[in-house]
């Protein structure tokens, strides 16, 4: 029996890291100027946790292969090394390891998080609310008026409770449910929660983001490439998270331009 | 080490039925409670699971009998979204708390440890007893919300704010649910605090004649340091369930912040913290894996030295192992938030840590792997599941590497492999930790063998089976599968709902597995053959007593400590090893004072 366990877990090891080595189940292919480094600390991490994993299973399997049910008369060894060695192996190789991998990484979170947009960067503001994203362009002006909660009225379409008799900014805000940008332009996204929280992670881009209600929080990025992405929420947030998505349009300049006439014909 | 019959005189006989299997002082009986608990829990959570995969394999399936459990959470036995919500809140809850933590720690914990040290007892019987009925009361007041207004909470067994504390504008179960399952965990914090407050100075001061601190077994030592953490994390998320619960009925602020609109209301909050929820959470979160494992890791070990015949290549390395991975514990919780607005410096902070935690954890592993070599490995279903542990928690595990760097964070969090990750590591291991552990120690529990065929039979479908589930939620959340949907809709979900439906069937197999558990123990609880005092030929106090033991567990005997917990491998008049309370004198290679 020890040794049909051992060849289960081998077994049960490679069938495991067949998916990985054909790529069967892979993120889609990066739309973003910072996403490459994030796809290449991942497949980093992947050799590294890959080889982990298969030698601490096949070292497993092996000694419950060998040293089972052995004959009576057997005497018990040690291993050679002793635990001495085993630590300082675990110490220097796993160390290292995982440093490095943590070293490295940094670059790839830095890119995202560590560097302001730059300051021709095209500010959006995204509204998350129980179960829908609104997206508001600040229109020629290039200022979003204030928000004022109390006015919030969905029926109305009021989706960020704007005020545009009183507030000047607002009168040439452009609120919309889809999110449109054009293509190798720096967005930065201003992101704000209605009510509880929500989160904003669309696969292509290599973004994911949670919306903290009462804290405004941002983040810029860049898409490379034209096409319509899936933009959805991973923070549980009611009984209608499952549902709760738009799409995001990365565009030409001109299509954009064209877009942009358009919505705020319709405002 | 105490006055042993100075400790006796603490509480003499059960005499009463009462006292004897209700309101019992016996930390036995305790244990054995907590064990009951534990069971019932597991089942009702495997039977949630059943119903939340049956749902997300085939979406307008009906279930038959579900529309008993709610009428409008599964009209026609159809599940709601909201009701699936709720579903998998009360899965993740009962077994994080209900199963995971009570079994391995508060139920052979209880019944072990004292054994283990020689004591009598634990040093405060009445708060042992407390200790149990509040968490059995926890329970009662967990369950009460399947049958209470608009049902349980769906916030998640996270119950992130402010959807925690909104009220029932949230959502079905976020007034009434919340407050419940608010008030659920509050109480099993108690539970836990009482049952600490017993194991630690049962581990310092009642320890026998001759048992130093390194002569405890790697068993007794997962307890004591799990006590450590217990005392300190559910210090902390007790109070925080507090506050959600006065944010709901006394008009506090603590969770939620101004100006927020629901149902194009305001609010009338104001002032709260979204963030102050996830750390407090978190601050108990990341140490509670740790206290679901860390017991698993002392069981494991224990096992694995009585059935290699032959001690850990360091027992001290293990020890200062488990104290590490509990002292980091603390420093990691900030990992579960890197993307959630959180400093993104303060990610970087938590990130380090994380990657730290790896090298105790390999240590382990490879102290227990390379344990092997020269063993004499005896194959039961005790040591089967005991290496079954140490492939689980290598798959599990590796996939931490992952999760701590927030970059890589950024493209896994909140997907199935985050699922995935702690499933394995602290789900299936922690349940093979529990199972080896029944199969082990069974013996001495009830007088009785468990059936070892029937015992292997369910190791099999479930070291298979839980691959089958788990690993593919890896693959899953690779693609980008998001985690706490009911339903796949949209379009880049779609081609993944047939791996959902493989994890499905492997869910039902495996979880049906689990009946071939539930029988033999109920069978070999009453049929089984009569237990020898000593069926593994192993070393430790709790094999010196009888089967079962005494309610004094000594018979008025008490044993005196003359060596190390493993003496394995050597010659003596009983076999290849010496017990630790014979005063035999043999030839040892391994003393650790």
């Amino acid at each position: 029996m020890a040794k049909f366990f051992a060849i289960t877990i081998i077994v049960i090891a490679i069938l495991s890291a067949i998916p990985i080595l054909r790529h069967t189940w892979v993120a889609p292919e990066d739309i973003s100027t910072h996403g490459a480094l994030i796809d290449e600390q991942m497949s980093e991490t992947m050799a590294e946790a890959g080889i982990s994993f298969l030698a601490a299973q096949f070292i497993l399997a092996f000694f419950i292969w060998k040293f089972s049910n052995p004959r009576p008369d057997a005497k018990i060894k040690s291993f050679p090394g002793g635990a001495k060695g085993l630590v300082i192996a675990a110490l220097l190789v796993v160390g290292i390891e995982v440093m490095a991998l943590g070293i490295f990484g940094v670059k790839a979170w830095a890119n995202v998080y560590l560097t302001p947009p730059s300051a021709n960067a095209m500010p959006i503001q995204a509204q998350a609310g129980q179960f829908a994203f609104y997206f508001r362009y600040p229109g020629p002006d290039g200022k979003l008026g204030p928000i004022h909660p109390e006015l919030i009225n969905e029926g109305s379409q009021n989706f960020y409770g704007l005020d545009p008799e009183h507030d000047p900014d607002s009168r040439d805000d452009i609120v919309t449910a889809e999110m449109a940008i054009p293509v190798n332009k720096e967005i930065h996204l201003l992101m704000h929660s209605k009510d509880v929280g929500h989160s904003f992670f669309v696969r292509e881009l290599r973004v994911q983001q949670d919306f903290v209600p009462g804290l405004d929080v941002s983040l810029h990025f860049t898409a490379t490439k034209v096409g319509k992405y899936e933009i959805v929420c991973t923070q549980l947030c009611g009984l209608g998270h499952y549902n709760m998505k738009a799409y995001l349009s990365v565009m030409s300049q001109q299509d954009f331009d064209d877009w942009m006439k358009k919505e705020a014909a319709m405002q | 080490m105490h006055d042993v019959a100075a400790h006796a005189a603490h509480h003499g006989p059960p005499t009463s039925f009462i006292r004897k299997h209700v309101f019992s002082l016996d930390h036995k009986v305790i244990g054995k409670q907590y064990y009951a608990l534990a069971l019932v829990a597991a089942l009702v959570g495997m039977a949630l699971s059943w119903f939340m995969r049956i749902h997300l394999a085939w979406n307008s399936a009906a279930i038959p009998g579900l529309q008993l459990l709610s009428k409008n959470g599964a009209p026609g036995g159809v599940m709601t979204p909201e009701y699936y919500l709720q579903l998998m809140t009360m899965h993740g809850t009962i077994m994080v708390f209900f199963v995971l933590t009570t079994a391995p720690f508060a139920a052979f914990g209880n019944f072990f440890l004292p054994i283990q040290v020689g004591a009598d007892d634990m040093p405060f019987p009445h708060f042992n007893m407390m200790s149990f009925w509040v968490t059995f009361a926890g329970f009662v007041v967990l369950m009460a919300s399947f049958f209470t207004g608009d049902g349980p909470t769906l916030g998640g067994w996270t119950q992130y704010a402010p959807l925690n504390a909104v009220g029932p504008v949230g959502g079905p179960g976020q007034g009434l649910g919340v407050v419940l399952w608010a008030a659920s965990i509050a109480l099993f914090c108690v539970g836990q605090l009482l049952g600490a407050l017993n194991f630690i100075p049962t581990t310092l001061d009642l320890r026998l004649k001759g048992m130093s601190l390194m002569r405890l077994p790697l068993s007794a030592w997962g307890w004591f340091i799990t006590s450590c953490m217990g005392l300190t994390a559910f210090a902390v998320l007790m109070p925080a369930c507090i506050l959600v619960i006065l944010d709901h009925v006394a008009g506090t602020s603590f969770f939620v912040a101004s100006n927020l609109v629901m149902n194009d209301q305001l609010l009338p909050h104001s002032g709260g913290s979204t963030l102050l929820w996830q750390h407090l959470f978190w601050f108990f979160g990341h140490p509670e894996v740790y206290i679901a494992i860390v017991p698993g890791i002392g069981i494991v070990s224990h096992i694995l030295i009585t059935n290699m015949r032959k001690p850990m290549l360091s027992q001290r390395v293990l020890i200062y192992s488990m104290g590490a991975l509990a002292v980091l514990s603390y420093m990691v919780y900030g990992h579960h938030m890197f993307v959630s607005g959180m400093n993104p410096f303060s990610s970087l902070a938590f990130s380090f840590p994380t990657l730290v935690i790896t090298i105790p954890s390999t240590i382990v592993v490879l102290v227990w792997t390379f344990s092997l070599y020269g063993s004499k490995l005896r194959i039961n279903s005790a040591s089967l599941f005991a290496l079954g542990f140490i492939s689980m928690f290598v798959s599990g595990g590796v996939s931490g590497f992952f999760l701590a760097q927030p970059s890589i964070d950024i493209m896994l969090h909140a997907t199935y492999f985050v699922v995935g990750h702690f499933h394995l590591v602290m789900g299936v291991a922690a349940m093979f930790g529990i199972f080896g552990a029944t199969y082990f120690w069974f013996p001495k529990m009830a007088g009785r063998m468990m059936n070892e065929t029937l015992g292997k039979l369910h190791f099999w479908l479930s070291f298979v089976g839980a691959y089958c589930i788990f690993m593919p939620f890896h693959y899953l959340g690779m693609a980008g599968n998001v985690r706490r949907y009911s339903t796949f809709v949209d379009d880049f979900l779609q081609p993944l709902i047939p791996v959902h439906q493989f994890i499905t069937v492997a869910a039902l197999i495996t979880g049906a597995a689990q009946l071939i558990f539930v029988y033999n123990l109920i069978h070999s609880r009453f049929w089984g053959k009569p237990a020898p005092d000593n069926p593994w030929e192993a070393t430790s106090l709790e094999w010196s007593t009888a089967t079962p033991p005494p309610w004094d567990n000594w018979g008025g005997k008490h044993p005196v400590v003359y060596h190390d917990p493993y003496q394995y491998g050597v010659q003596s008049s009983v076999g290849d090893y010496v017990m630790q309370a014979s005063p035999e004198q043999v030839k040892t290679e391994h003393e650790e004072k």
